[in-house]
């Protein structure tokens, strides 16, 4: 069991209580995964740049000169802002390949939570009320944004197996389920080039939809694929810089609601996340159909099959 | 008429309070306001009361039901109405999946869609769905009618017993085992009655019929190779 949250705005007046509520919704779904919690959050852009969202167990050490540090070995100029065991630096958009690499050089211990241009994730072990406190979740601004509780089955609760995951920039993925070939899909895709950093399945899930666009597919299409070549049970819900998908196995034994409403749609593993939301009672509810791809964007005319990545 | 707060007063309360009802009770009308999607409301009751839910609930809403009437005004999460034994629960939204799953007796009402698995495993319960059903529904299910005014998904019925189902519209794929059947006098007057019953205006002569082939009860030796 976990549960996920979702919340695409439509209405960017909205934006400066995004993150509120998320976090309203995140604390909501405690009860289905307690240990560890994460959100996704799409936020500002600076023109040029990449924001790389770290992680380190020993942030005080780590983050210490890192800006400067890493500007150094990048020839260019680098800012970071701590959020406790989280920093995001700025880095110049073509050198995201280069940054990784000193990173691991000149901070071994640090871990790469995200890259992209508006997003950044966040997240850790223990409750998600402790976990959005840390981070201050609920200060937050942005236009779309994605959480998820954990209560791990196939990978150990640390950090890394926390949701969600980035496998590409400003992608990401957030899983209620079990993929069962997640193993076998893993050599494959790493034998592709596709960077995995951990033994989590859903982060083969994420790397999957990645992989897919890598070479050409939409999100769309790719999360229609998905159903074919993943087995296993899964809800999915994935961002990209411009939008929010959601995606459910066709045998869908894992809870999932959805609402619209002129100014946001709305995602949740149950009602019960979505009832502080403005203008509930006056939302189209529904409960997205098995093995149907539904994807909103914030262009004017959202279809599945846009390339949204 | 009893008013319940449930955001206010909390679950046990609610459960602990309906469910020391008995048959003899001058409290038979109770309200529930503020159920925001909340688990497990109104479950475990055997009185002859109503129970008006003012809102959307949660997983397993009037479970193991018995005598009592129980109406959701929103929406219904997973398994409502799961192993009633008599009453009636009406939902007048829509029903997520296993919607009055092993249910043995008693009526289940639900005036939208439901989704997957409605009626998995129903051992006797009726149940009327207004709008559509989703896959897997009435999946071995021995006894009781299932009555859809809408479509119904895939593998309906599969390995099904002798529950009756009876769907207006189209049906996306039937299950193994579960075949069409006739539809003969005694069907038509069950189906009005149930109809009339779950305040569906739907005519029984529209309703096509399904049930079970009862190629699965025994062992067929021809089957063997795929053992």
């Amino acid at each position: 069991m976990c549960g996920i949250v979702g919340l695409f705005l439509k209405d960017q007046s909205l934006a400066p209580k995004l993150g509120d509520m998320l976090t309203d919704m995140l604390i909501t779904m405690t009860d289905r995964g307690p240990d560890s919690a994460g959100i996704a959050i799409y936020g500002t852009e600076t023109q040029g740049k990449t924001k790389l969202t770290v992680q380190s167990p020993k942030p005080d050490a780590d983050f210490a000169g890192l800006a400067e540090d890493l500007g150094q070995r990048l020839g260019a100029s680098v800012t970071q802002t701590i959020i406790d065991t989280h920093a995001v630096l700025d880095i110049p958009g073509d050198q995201f390949e280069a940054a990784r690499a000193a990173l691991a050089e000149i901070r071994p211990s640090v871990r790469l939570m995200s890259r992209g241009e508006t997003l950044e994730i966040y997240k850790e072990v223990g409750l998600p009320k402790d976990v959005a406190a840390r981070f201050n979740l609920s200060g937050m601004s942005g236009t779309h944004g994605i959480g998820h509780t954990r209560m791990a089955t196939e990978s150990a609760v640390t950090t890394m197996g926390a949701h969600p995951f980035n496998t590409g920039p400003d992608q990401c993925l957030v899983h209620n389920g079990s993929l069962s070939n997640h193993n076998s899909l893993r050599r494959k895709l790493r034998r592709e080039g596709v960077t995995i950093q951990t033994e989590n399945d859903t982060e083969v899930g994420a790397a999957y939809l990645t992989w897919k666009m890598m070479n050409g597919a939409t999100l769309g299409e790719a999360l229609q694929s998905s159903l074919d070549d993943l087995d296993g049970f899964f809800t999915f819900v994935v961002g990209t810089k411009d939008g929010f998908g959601v995606v459910r196995d066709p045998i869908a034994c894992k809870p999932a609601v959805m609402a619209e409403t002129d100014q946001y749609v709305a995602f949740g593993s149950e009602y019960r996340a979505l009832v502080n939301l403005p203008g509930i009672e006056e939302a189209r509810v529904w409960e997205p159909e098995p093995s149907t791809v539904y994807f909103w964007s914030h262009t004017d005319s959202p279809t599945t099959h846009e390339k949204a990545a | 008429m009893q008013t319940y707060d449930l955001e206010a007063n909390g679950l046990r309360g609610l459960n602990a309070a309906l469910q020391a009802q008995s048959t003899e009770t001058n409290q038979t009308s109770w309200e529930v306001v503020n159920p925001k999607g909340s688990h497990a409301i109104a479950v475990g009751l055997d009185a002859p009361i109503e129970v008006t839910v003012k809102g959307s609930t949660g997983y397993y809403c009037a479970g193991m039901n018995q005598q009592a009437m129980v109406r959701v005004e929103g929406s219904a999460g997973p398994g409502v109405a799961e192993n009633m034994m008599s009453g009636q629960v009406i939902v007048d939204g829509d029903a997520s999946q296993y919607a009055g799953a092993t249910g043995h007796g008693g009526l289940l009402v639900i005036k939208g869609n439901a989704s997957s698995r409605c009626g998995i495993s129903m051992k006797g319960i009726d149940i009327v769905v207004h709008g559509n059903i989703g896959h897997m529904s009435a999946f071995m299910a021995q006894a009781g009618n299932l009555v859809v005014c809408g479509d119904a998904g895939d593998a309906l019925g599969d390995s099904l017993y002798e529950a009756r189902l009876f769907v207006r519209g189209s049906v996306k794929s039937l299950g193994a085992d579960c075949i069409e059947k006739d539809m003969r006098p005694e069907h038509l007057e069950i189906l009005k009655d149930l109809l009339e019953r779950a305040g569906s205006d739907a005519k029984p002569e529209e309703f096509k019929r399904y049930g079970s082939a009862r190629q699965l009860y025994n062992f067929d030796i021809g089957n063997s190779a795929a053992y």
